[in-house]
């Protein structure tokens, strides 16, 4: 067991610097993961770590010592990849003892370790098959299996549920969260699926661009996004943005996005005192925008009138798609809303969830 | 069941022709006779040299220049087929058949193994490692494939003159491994692109080597390539004529293509064992063939799509 740091790291591919000056740290034991859209570098990031990629400047140390110039066989960490990248020729029981005859383990211990992590993933009775005989989903446990039986001190999961389909990954999703927790290991996932970071994290690293962008607790990434990416990224459907501009009047701070008004409350309006005519981009969740007939109590609501363009009914609650001016948002509303299609209504914006970005530097502002 | 069994040609000519059609993925009848009678022509083309020279071969001396078209002749013998495996004592001639078989057995056999060992090993350099020179080296490899045999033909005697082999079996057999070696690394770069390397990677997690990477996972997953590139070698050097009329000059070291030419003389040609002789030394390479059918086949396809 070990913590991981990235010191400083750069990554090039000829001159492109897909990874740039990479700081973080993935505590002992922790389950981290690393989110972003396809492209951002979080492959890359793993991949240095697993001793794959060359790293071109910065240091990455496993534990108390630099990895860089380590063999992967040596850096005493476990892969599962998003093709599982099975041995075709071996069968399972060979799959997953590779690692430890190239490491020369005695065979009882082979036999013991392999019977252990079979028993843990219930894949026993899979031993002798080779993977074209298996399903996607026992394929996916062979390959955390292989991982299990070198007992490494780092896992690292590269998208491994992405060939899975969705009922598959909900559960293999709540398997490796299970494994997790039975191993105590640190893990490191890069996934695209903010879902899956959302669900299975201790906490998450979102990468756009090779740069990290915000690592917190999911809930943390959630409630207080550091930028608009990040706010974008996270949660499903993502947050509603506005171009706003900022406007302060006897103490009252407005948001003003050209078609309507919402009031700031006052126990909230203190770091946008000082910024009367600041444009800013205004940020809400869908499920922080009610239909007046389900509002809760007691929020600090704000009317907005709206059209609704499209209703999705998803059984436990509906999105109404709703254009107001040019702008175009969603609200996650309780399943009982009667809003229709073309009806004119209004909605209720919970001024207590609201999110303000710079428009230049696209940072929070709170 | 009364109208199924009604709608079922009864008689054994409409239902060939029900049988034939319905084979034909829909094509009309028109279609499927003119495709069907183009094959037979090209098989008839194909088989029928082959044909004469088994006939040729059961012929007797005395009725070699007949233009009947049987193919088993009127009064068909063995006695060519006797004469290239055991000589004739009456003629006071004996036979080298067999020699000029192991010969050619062993050469091609060692050039195979040799150059599939070394086109295995540089084909992975090839696929796997970036490193300067190597786009150049790959188009190097395969303009070699494109210089026609003859115009190696002095180059090479004058090299493996100078290396003093000439009459040696490792003459030929560099000769032969030098001009298989190329091809046999296209081929085997081919299929080593379409293995995943994640499995590589994997691997080299696992604990694993580059070394061991490639004896552990590479070499069994290409098995079906390195046996059609033993194939390829083997078959390419097999019937091999012009090279080894320059390099081998003695009968003791002949190959069989040299070994049947002696059965061409200056103003005679013994047709009949020629013939009887071809034929024979068609029956290993022919086993081979069959042999590793499946895998040639398989060879082939694979590589060409990434499965």
């Amino acid at each position: 067991m070990a913590s991981v740091i990235y010191n400083n790291v750069i990554k090039n591919f000829g001159n492109v610097e897909v990874i740039k000056n990479l700081n973080f740290e993935v505590k002992d034991k922790e389950f981290l993961v690393l989110v972003g859209p396809s492209g951002c570098g979080k492959t890359t990031a793993l991949r240095m770590l697993a001793g794959l990629e060359e790293i071109t400047a910065g240091e990455i140390s496993i534990g108390d010592r630099v990895v860089n110039d380590v063999a992967p066989k040596d850096r005493d960490i476990a892969m599962v990849f998003q093709s599982y990248a099975l041995y075709p020729h071996m069968s399972v029981f060979d799959n997953m003892a590779f690692g430890l005859k190239l490491r020369k383990t005695s065979k009882d211990e082979i036999k013991r370790r392999v019977n252990e992590a079979a028993e843990i993933l219930d894949i026993t009775h899979l031993l002798d098959r080779k993977p074209r005989q298996l399903s996607g989903g026992q394929r996916q446990r062979v390959a955390v299996g292989r991982a299990i039986v070198r007992e490494p001190k780092v896992f690292l999961f590269d998208e491994p549920l992405s060939n899975l389909d969705a009922k598959l990954r909900v559960q293999m999703r709540a398997e490796i969260s299970k494994l997790h927790q039975r191993l105590q290991t640190t893990f490191i996932y890069v996934t695209h699926d903010q879902t899956e970071a959302m669900t299975m994290a201790s906490r998450i690293a979102v990468i756009n661009k090779g740069i990290l962008q915000q690592l917190d607790t999911p809930q943390m990434l959630y409630d207080h996004p550091n930028n608009l990416f990040v706010a974008g990224f996270i949660g499903s459907p993502s947050m509603n943005f506005f171009p706003a501009k900022l406007s302060v009047s006897g103490g009252k701070v407005m948001v003003d996005v050209d078609t309507f008004q919402v009031q700031v409350p006052d126990a909230l309006a203190g770091p946008y005192k000082n910024m009367d005519g600041k444009k800013v981009v205004f940020g809400i969740r869908p499920e922080n925008i009610h239909d007046p007939e389900f509002a809760p109590p007691n929020i600090h609501g704000e009317k907005v009138s709206a059209k609704v363009d499209v209703t999705e009914l998803m059984g436990n609650e509906t999105f109404l798609y709703l254009v107001n001016g040019k702008n175009i948002f969603i609200a996650r509303v309780d399943p009982r809303s009667q809003k229709r299609v073309g009806d004119e209504v209004q909605v209720i914006f919970d001024m207590d969830k609201f999110h303000v970005f710079d428009v230049e530097t696209e940072e929070a502002i709170r | 069941m009364t109208t199924l069994s009604t709608q079922k040609p009864s008689n054994p000519i409409s239902r060939f022709f029900r049988w034939f059609f319905y084979r034909s993925r829909g094509d009309s009848p028109f279609k499927t006779i003119l495709i069907h009678a183009a094959l037979i022509i090209a098989c008839v083309i194909a088989v029928y040299p082959v044909l004469r020279v088994v006939t040729i071969s059961l012929r007797p001396n005395d009725t070699l220049l007949t233009t009947d078209l049987r193919i088993i002749p009127e009064n068909a013998t063995l006695d060519n087929y006797k004469e290239v495996l055991f000589g004739s004592p009456e003629k006071n001639r004996k036979s080298d058949f067999f020699l000029w078989i192991w010969n050619s057995i062993s050469i091609v056999a060692v050039t195979s193994v040799i150059s599939v060992i070394l086109a295995s090993i540089s084909a992975y350099a090839f696929s796997r490692f970036k490193f300067p020179g190597r786009s150049a080296g790959l188009v190097f490899l395969l303009t070699t494939q494109m210089i026609p045999a003859g115009m190696l033909l002095l180059p090479l005697f004058i090299m493996i003159a100078k290396l003093k082999m000439i009459n040696t079996p490792l003459g030929l057999l560099i000769a032969y491994a030098v001009t298989a070696v190329p091809l046999t690394i296209w081929t085997l770069k081919g299929y080593y692109d379409t293995i995943p390397v994640d499995l590589e990677e994997a691997a080299l997690i696992d604990g694993a080597n580059r070394f061991t990477v490639f004896t552990n996972i590479i070499l069994p997953l290409s098995t079906p390539a390195l046996a059609i590139a033993f194939l390829f070698s083997f078959m390419g050097g097999w019937s091999e004529y012009l090279v080894a009329r320059v390099v081998l000059q003695k009968n003791e070291s002949f190959t069989w293509p040299l070994g049947i030419f002696t059965y061409a003389q200056q103003f005679t040609v013994s047709w009949g064992q020629f013939a009887a002789a071809s034929v024979l030394i068609a029956i290993p390479v022919m086993a081979l063939f069959l042999y590793s059918s499946k895998w040639l086949i398989s060879g082939l396809t694979l590589g060409s799509v990434k499965g």
